[in-house]
């Protein structure tokens, strides 16, 4: 079974969505990102999902529990690239995604991680 | 010999006479569109709507759905629609066959059975060019509605990543889906981090048009981008707090002080420039 790839970017993880997400491959995912960020004790997780034409309920599911999960491991999750039509869909869904952190691009999202890290480091030093 | 056949020879033998006069009658009685079909032009129609006619009278066709008239259907068709184009009114344009009933009849008086056939037919043919210059102008209307509907969402772009939205007319179903891709789309193409709604234009905010807003909001959120609505007038503010509806994202009083905010959250800022003799006095 193939799996998607995992990249590491400072404290962030970096997941592309190239394929076709089918359910199987979703929750091997979610299965894999969990691990991964317990392992290196990432602080952002950037999900690039530019790629991803087609989504379902599912798929909007399956985003919120990563989201979950990886708040429970204090890393945030930042669903970047989303296109129109899956925006629409989500929302037709009423698949609004609460809690989760959106950005137009890669660039965007890396910039949204960064500035909180910064904040956070703030909230370190005033202590 | 059958009663449409009848009608076919007595036709024919008149051809010559019956398109004199009902050309004629046409052009007194305004079928000829007060000069915006060229006489020879309605000549060319009358003729080919009366050798079709005879044509399908002597398929010994009765009546006007058969498939004997079937090209003499498309050509009324094709004449209703491009009249009602052209701005004929719907008498002028019925008129065009219920000119040649009267010719008809009185050459058709020998044999009534051939004139009943052919009045029957010529009344559904005439019934049939009214629906074509029905159907055709319902058609131009429906294409302007849609023309409306993309004239009226504009998304205009204020600055770098900042959108603007201004929506202009009530709120439909149809419309916010056009509104949403539109917006959606530009966002991408734009690269844009905040777009404003602006909702000065918008008569009326139900718990319907409240939630399509909603729904694009979300839309966009979902892609990485933030909305503010702007231009909420006092009595539509009143109407909403009433109605329960709660927009919850960031409302601003006008366009300017929505594009203020904007600014402000993608990091740019715009001061007062003093004119450098004053500042040195």
């Amino acid at each position: 079974m193939n799996r998607i790839p995992i990249l590491r970017l400072g404290k962030a993880l970096l997941v592309t969505i190239q394929v076709d997400m089918h359910d199987e491959l979703a929750l091997a995912l979610e299965q894999d990102l969990t691990q991964k960020i317990w392992a290196t004790g990432a602080r952002g997780v950037l999900i690039d999902i530019s790629a991803l034409e087609v989504v379902d309920s599912f798929i909007g599911r399956m985003l919120h529990a990563i989201a979950s999960v990886s708040r429970v491991l204090d890393a945030e999750t930042v669903v970047v690239g989303m296109r129109p039509a899956v925006a629409i869909t989500l929302v037709e869904l009423g698949l609004e995604l609460p809690g989760i952190r959106t950005a137009l691009d890669v660039e965007r999202g890396m910039t949204l991680l960064s500035r909180r890290d910064e904040e956070a480091e703030g909230d370190v030093e005033r202590r | 010999m059958s009663d449409t056949e009848v009608a076919a020879r007595l036709l024919a033998e008149g051809e010559v006479e019956i398109i004199a006069e009902w050309l004629r009658l046409q052009e007194t009685e305004g079928g000829g569109g007060s000069g915006r079909i060229s006489s020879a032009e309605l000549r060319v129609q009358c003729d080919r709507f009366l050798a079709l006619l005879r044509r399908g009278l002597n398929q010994g066709a009765e009546t006007a759905q058969d498939a004997a008239f079937a090209e003499l259907r498309d050509m009324l068709r094709d004449l209703s629609r491009s009249r009602a184009i052209q701005g004929f009114t719907p008498t002028e344009t019925a008129s065009f066959i219920f000119s040649l009933k009267e010719v008809t009849f009185r050459l058709l008086q020998k044999d009534v059975g051939a004139a009943w056939a052919l009045n029957r037919l010529l009344d559904a043919f005439g019934l049939y060019t009214f629906e074509s210059y029905q159907r055709a102008r319902e058609e131009v209307i429906a294409r302007q509605q849609r023309e409306i509907t993309e004239l009226s969402t504009p998304v205009v772009k204020l600055w770098d990543s900042v959108l603007a939205l201004p929506l202009i007319g009530t709120l439909d179903s149809e419309r916010t889906q056009v509104v949403m891709e539109n917006l959606l789309q530009n966002i991408v193409d734009l690269n844009a981090e905040i777009a404003i709604i602006d909702i000065t234009g918008v008569p009326t905010v139900d718990t319907l048009v409240a939630q399509h807003l909603l729904k694009t909001i979300a839309a966009a959120r979902l892609m990485g981008a933030d909305c503010i609505i702007s231009g909420i007038r006092p009595q539509i503010a009143q109407t909403m707090v009433h109605l329960g509806v709660d927009l919850n994202v960031v409302t601003k009083a006008s366009l300017a002080d929505a594009f203020a905010l904007a600014l402000r959250r993608v990091g740019q800022s715009v001061t007062r420039v003093v004119p450098a003799a004053r500042a040195g006095a």
